[in-house]
């Protein structure tokens, strides 16, 4: 058989570590093999299998933008097992990496409109990067707003980022935090994600809507973009399930008759209300 | 056709040729493949194996790679293909050899899997024709038949209380097998093989049963057919086409294996996220997931079913769920 072995990861080395906020990390990992590096391509929305060798493989999305090329940067909080065991990984380890997998958030046919950025908590982490994306081709859309909301001001992941998004004309930054979150300097929004979206109420004119969060958060802020008259056309989610394989055949994370894995993560309002009950 | 003497002489000049021999032993009431170099071992009156064969190309457990950690790095050892076996799997049930089509069907819908491949290439599938079958088999109702010759290599069937075996000869693999030792084969003629096989009536019919049971995704069904699962997952070890794997580390010291090992949607974690959060809580949507995965999703997805009738997940159930009464009454419902 000539064809490789599709559960083989690429070495990557732990470049840097970010301490993002208690229990969350961002590792921008560098690949070991060069010839790796430079035939390695994803896309906005992509997710991989991150493995720390005699633990095991964990599921995230790809938090760095293809447009910076050489590195990718994964977001994780430390939960389970393999996120624990990568939370002890110091720069300078060697960890493993399978993907990208998973289709991909279509920037090409959002070019010429305006961007609404809709995140809650840890859900920040997969949505940077097609952030990240459609800032560095800024000239191909118009208004860019990004609503992000953390249970409080420590969770807030990314700060020197929301910093420089907050300072950059081209792009209206609205952070919050839910109520009791908040610090006695806190100078941002004090409400849920829905609420604060209801009241900047942004304009559904032209605009797509990319919304991740945990599903409660989901589940409230559908019904408010449809308020402010967004179809279910041009809102846009990623789903997370558990995954193993990335790829098709693992069959754990399924909707329906729908992977995750393949058909997603990336989903619109409109599949999302066709699909079951299952995520 | 062969002889029933021949058989034992074909078993040793294959064994003889270097492959390993798979075939059905019985051990402490049960029929299950294992190795075996010794023909007389074989099982021969029962009706199907406890468990299907693909153990062989689907291990229970499988090394995906070896690795090693070093201080300054960690070295990969890939799979390697080379290590695969030449394998004979003797005295496979057509339902059982129907099994490898939607094995194959996952294992290569999109991305490839080289090393279910490899093994897959490397199997010889030596099937036998059911003579008998019991009440929990249902073939006939999945698209096979107790003579079927999908998925072997060569089908015999035993003629009758005769010592002559019917040698259907289907793929070059088989051609391999007969070259080895022609002269044990002689030519047939007219042989009415139909007349020797099982009669295993069909009970419904799939393609129905598949459309209805896209529109029941929301039905109280499965919490009814499910009352007493008790969620053990040994339908899917016994399932010949149950693919659901999980991958986990093995790790000695500095060296180590990434492992990946059957696993099945019957059990409680199988969806479990980190946060907590279960798409599947309860059984009945876990009963759904394995009907509806075999009957509507495989068929629409990959264009093969997920059962072939064998009806070894009912035989092996400790509470007697039986797949063929419920896609019956499921048949029945009115719609």
């Amino acid at each position: 058989m000539s064809e490789k072995n599709i559960y083989l990861p690429y070495l990557m080395k732990v470049e840097k570590i970010t301490q993002e906020a208690p229990g969350v990390k961002t590792f921008k990992l560098k690949f070991v093999n060069d010839e790796d590096s430079s035939s390695f391509n994803f896309a906005a929305g992509q997710f991989g299998e991150y493995s720390v060798f005699g633990v095991g493989e964990s599921t995230f999305c790809i938090a760095s933008s293809p447009t910076r090329k050489g590195f990718i940067e994964c977001t994780f909080r430390q939960v389970g097992k393999v996120t624990s065991a990568l939370a002890t990984c110091e720069e300078g380890s060697i960890i493993g990496f399978r993907g990208p997998y998973g289709n991909t958030f279509p920037i090409d046919q959002w070019k010429g409109k305006n961007l609404l950025y809709i995140a809650g908590g840890i859900a920040l982490p997969p949505m940077r990067c097609v952030i990240w994306n459609t800032l560095d081709l800024r000239e191909n859309f118009k208004d860019i707003t990004i609503i992000y909301g953390a249970r409080t001001v420590a969770d807030l992941v990314y700060k020197p980022e929301l910093e420089e998004w907050s300072n950059r004309p081209d792009v209206r930054l609205v952070t919050t935090v839910d109520p009791g979150g908040e610090t006695p300097d806190w100078k941002g929004e004090i409400g849920f994600v829905p609420t604060v979206l209801e009241k900047i109420a942004p304009s559904s004119q032209n605009t797509v809507a990319i919304v991740c969060g945990p599903p409660i958060m989901i589940k409230l802020t559908f019904p408010v973009l449809e308020k402010l008259g967004f179809t279910d056309e041009n809102i846009y989610t990623t789903l997370e399930n558990r995954m193993k394989c990335g790829f098709g055949k693992c069959g754990r994370c399924n909707v329906g008759k729908y992977y995750v894995c393949k058909d997603g993560p990336v989903f619109t309002g409109k599949q999302l209300k066709e699909l079951p009950d299952e995520y | 056709m062969v002889k029933k003497a021949s058989l034992e002489k074909l078993f040793a000049a294959l064994k003889h040729q270097g492959k390993t021999m798979f075939a059905p032993l019985l051990k402490n009431g049960k029929v299950l493949y294992d190795i075996t170099d010794n023909f007389s071992e074989i099982a021969s009156d029962y009706i199907q194996t406890t468990q299907s064969a693909k153990a062989v190309v689907f291990p229970r457990t499988e090394k995906l790679f070896n690795y090693t950690k070093e201080k300054e790095g960690v070295t990969i050892k890939d799979f390697d293909p080379q290590s695969v076996p030449e394998t004979v799997l003797w005295g496979v049930r057509p339902c059982d050899a129907a099994g490898f089509a939607p094995l194959s069907a996952i294992f290569n819908w999109d991305y490839k899997d080289n090393l279910f491949n490899t093994r897959l290439k490397n199997t010889t599938v030596i099937g036998f024709s059911c003579n008998k079958a019991d009440e929990y088999c249902f073939c006939t109702s999945v698209g096979g038949n107790p003579g079927s010759a999908a998925g072997s290599d060569i089908l015999f069937t035993k003629l009758g209380d005769t010592e002559d075996y019917l040698a259907e000869i289907i793929t070059e693999k088989g051609q391999a097998v007969v070259a080895i030792a022609p002269e044990l084969f002689e030519p047939a003629n007219d042989v009415e093989k139909e007349k020797y096989l099982a009669n295993v009536p069909v009970k419904f019919n799939r393609e129905e049963i598949s459309k209805k049971l896209a529109a029941f995704f929301e039905s109280d069904l499965w919490a009814e057919q499910s009352m007493r699962c008790l969620g053990c997952g040994a339908c899917a070890y016994v399932c010949p086409t149950c693919a659901c794997f999980d991958i986990q580390d093995e790790s000695h010291g500095k060296n180590g294996t990434r492992v990946r090992c059957w696993d099945s949607c019957g059990l409680s974690m199988f969806t479990l996220h980190t946060s907590g959060h279960n798409p599947r809580e309860v059984q009945s949507q876990r009963w759904r997931q394995r009907l509806l995965h075999k009957f509507s999703y495989m068929p629409d997805r990959l264009s093969v079913y997920g059962c072939t009738g064998c009806g070894c997940c009912s035989r092996a159930c400790p509470v007697d769920m039986n797949i063929l009464e419920h896609l019956i009454s499921i048949q029945e419902i009115k719609k």
